[in-house]
């Protein structure tokens, strides 16, 4: 937003918003820092401070501050005790096909879509965006993957995915290919390109921004599914959130509060890491995409 | 054309023919208990319509997603307000809203569900204001745990919100402000009569957004309350995991057809008003 909105303030004149009113151009930063602790601080807190104490000591998890400092001996008793890193992996192996696939399938069928005037384009597109609206069917998809011989597996978690998350990219996508003009695929139509060259060399690369801010959500979503995953894989392949849940209802880790903690902050680190790199980008990505 | 092929072949497999399953399956006896599968008709409604689960499942999850509809959008907006200045503060404030965002929901539900216990760390801010012991069970209440949940939900997601908040303010042309200040518009009158609802189509997707993602809403619920105290939280997702957990299909499968019959009888009416809010403006 901030990089990517072009900023119609000329320099040296106020907006007219009711944030320049003179006592509130004190008062704001005063609220906005203080929200931020009240609201951030305080959560983000507990789990540090929690994940860093013994078992004792954790049992009824407040905001007191530690009297041993072992943060570093339970995210490593975490670690090896709930097996993070195959449920890493697991995650990985569940989001990058997916991420990829939803993509390349989303963005081919969304050129088609946005450039085909027809009444049955009309048509599809009406079904394959119904899917950002309609809840899918969690129960019968499961009986569905048994009849083909993918239950519980890798490839029926990335299809479900698939057949979820499709159609916001489509959605997105479509509406993006129809704001870029027809004149440069006609023109290498013309020099006698096929539509596959045309559109790995001319569409793809037109549509990086959109699928910036679909990679972005679709990651966001995938990577901390359990819902969808409880049903499709249940306990035979482990990914991040299902061994979280695992973690935190097992009957070994009952009220074991800063094993749950040091659990979510190893999960969590990742993506804050992204975020701290990357938050230009992400923050203009998501927008960019929601308000046209 | 060929290239709609493979999206379409995966939506029809794994979006369209589980759907249409559930008008099929909704109406069996299909159990974990047993292999064959019969048809009964309307059984499996008349069972959970007679129990109540129907109902008071149903309205848990429509006053679930109002509240976090409403709850999401003001808090939304409030800090896009807030943040609207281009400031450093802001900016950083911005990501810190956003870390939320990114959190498992389910790391949300058990941070919360740590944090509002009776002895838990809100508590002991407020005992330490207040300057008495103060042990509110907030996540154990039959009447008012769904509105703390339905707030811990807007917690996570208002940073989306703000985020888009935030672009629709941004658009609206400083010419349009410019006009309004030489009309002798106070700023408030500014705000209410010309930037709101120049903020319509943010309005639309945000609303849409917060009430599509509550329905479907799970997580959360799960990892603080699980559904009770007593099944007061229980939305119809909860449900569903709970009775495939049991082997009962049939009836998840039921309360899977009844869920995807209230989004869409919900959905679409409220996409269509806010979109028509939009045109006049």
């Amino acid at each position: 937003m901030t990089a990517a909105a072009p900023h119609r303030t000329p320099p040296g004149r106020q907006r007219t918003g009711i944030s320049d009113a003179r006592i509130w151009t004190r008062l704001q930063p005063v609220v906005a820092a203080a929200l931020v602790v009240a609201l951030i601080g305080v959560p983000l807190w507990l789990v540090l401070v929690t994940a860093a104490k013994s078992q004792g000591e954790a049992i009824t998890p407040d905001l007191s501050w530690p009297d041993d400092w072992q943060l570093w001996d339970n995210l490593r008793q975490v670690w090896t005790d709930a097996d993070v890193p195959a449920a890493f992996l697991g995650s990985l192996l569940v989001v990058v096909p997916t991420v990829v696939g939803v993509l390349l399938c989303g963005s081919m069928a969304s050129w088609v879509l946005a450039r085909r005037a027809t009444r049955l384009t009309a048509a599809l597109y009406a079904i394959a965006i119904s899917g950002i609206i309609l809840p899918p069917a969690v129960v019968t998809v499961v009986l569905l993957l048994r009849q083909l011989g993918l239950a519980g597996t890798v490839v029926g978690m990335i299809g479900v995915y698939l057949g979820i998350y499709l159609s916001t990219v489509i959605f997105f996508v479509t509406g993006f290919v129809r704001t870029i003009p027809t004149s440069l695929e006609e023109a290498a139509q013309t020099d006698g390109a096929g539509p596959l060259t045309v559109f790995r060399r001319v569409v793809l690369p037109l549509l990086r921004p959109v699928l910036a801010t679909a990679t972005i959500l679709i990651c966001l979503y995938v990577w901390n599914d359990v819902f969808y995953a409880f049903f499709v894989v249940g306990s035979r392949l482990d990914t991040l959130p299902l061994n979280l849940f695992r973690v935190a209802s097992a009957g070994l880790y009952l009220n074991n509060w800063h094993l749950i903690f040091a659990y979510v902050i190893l999960m969590s680190l990742p993506l804050i890491a992204v975020l701290a790199v990357a938050q230009r980008k992400i923050i203009s990505g998501i927008t960019s995409g929601a308000v046209k | 054309m060929w290239f709609l092929v493979p999206a379409f072949a995966i939506l029809l497999v794994f979006f369209v023919l589980p759907t249409l399953f559930n008008f099929v399956y909704a109406f069996t006896d299909w159990s974990g208990f047993k292999s064959e599968i019969n048809p009964v008709g309307f059984d499996n409604f008349a069972d959970l319509a007679s129990n109540g689960t129907l109902f008071s499942a149903l309205r848990i999850t429509v006053v679930y997603a109002a509240l976090v509809a409403v709850f999401q959008n003001l808090f939304g907006f409030a800090l896009a307000v807030l943040l609207e200045r281009d400031t450093r503060l802001n900016r950083v404030a911005r990501v810190f809203f956003l870390i939320p965002v990114l959190m498992s929901a389910l790391a949300v539900g058990y941070l919360f569900q740590a944090l509002l216990k009776p002895d838990g760390g809100v508590n002991q801010l407020i005992s330490a204001v207040a300057r008495q012991p103060f042990d509110y069970a907030w996540l154990a209440d039959t009447t008012w745990s769904i509105v703390v949940v339905a707030l811990i939900h807007s917690w996570k997601w208002m940073g989306l919100s703000m985020l888009i908040y935030l672009a629709g303010l941004k658009t609206i042309p400083e010419d349009v402000m410019e006009a309004a200040r030489i009309d002798g518009a106070s700023r408030w009158r500014t705000f209410w009569a010309v930037r709101s609802p120049l903020l319509a189509p943010a309005v639309t997707f945000n609303v849409a957004t917060a009430l599509l993602g509550s329905m479907n809403g799970f997580d959360i619920v799960q990892a603080t309350t699980g559904g009770g105290p007593a099944r007061t939280t229980e939305i119809l997702n909860i449900f569903i995991y709970r009775t495939f957990g049991q082997g009962l299909f049939a009836q998840a499968t039921t309360m899977s057809l009844v869920l995807f019959l209230l989004v869409a009888l919900m959905a679409f009416p409220v996409i269509h008003l806010l979109r028509k809010r939009e045109e006049i403006l």
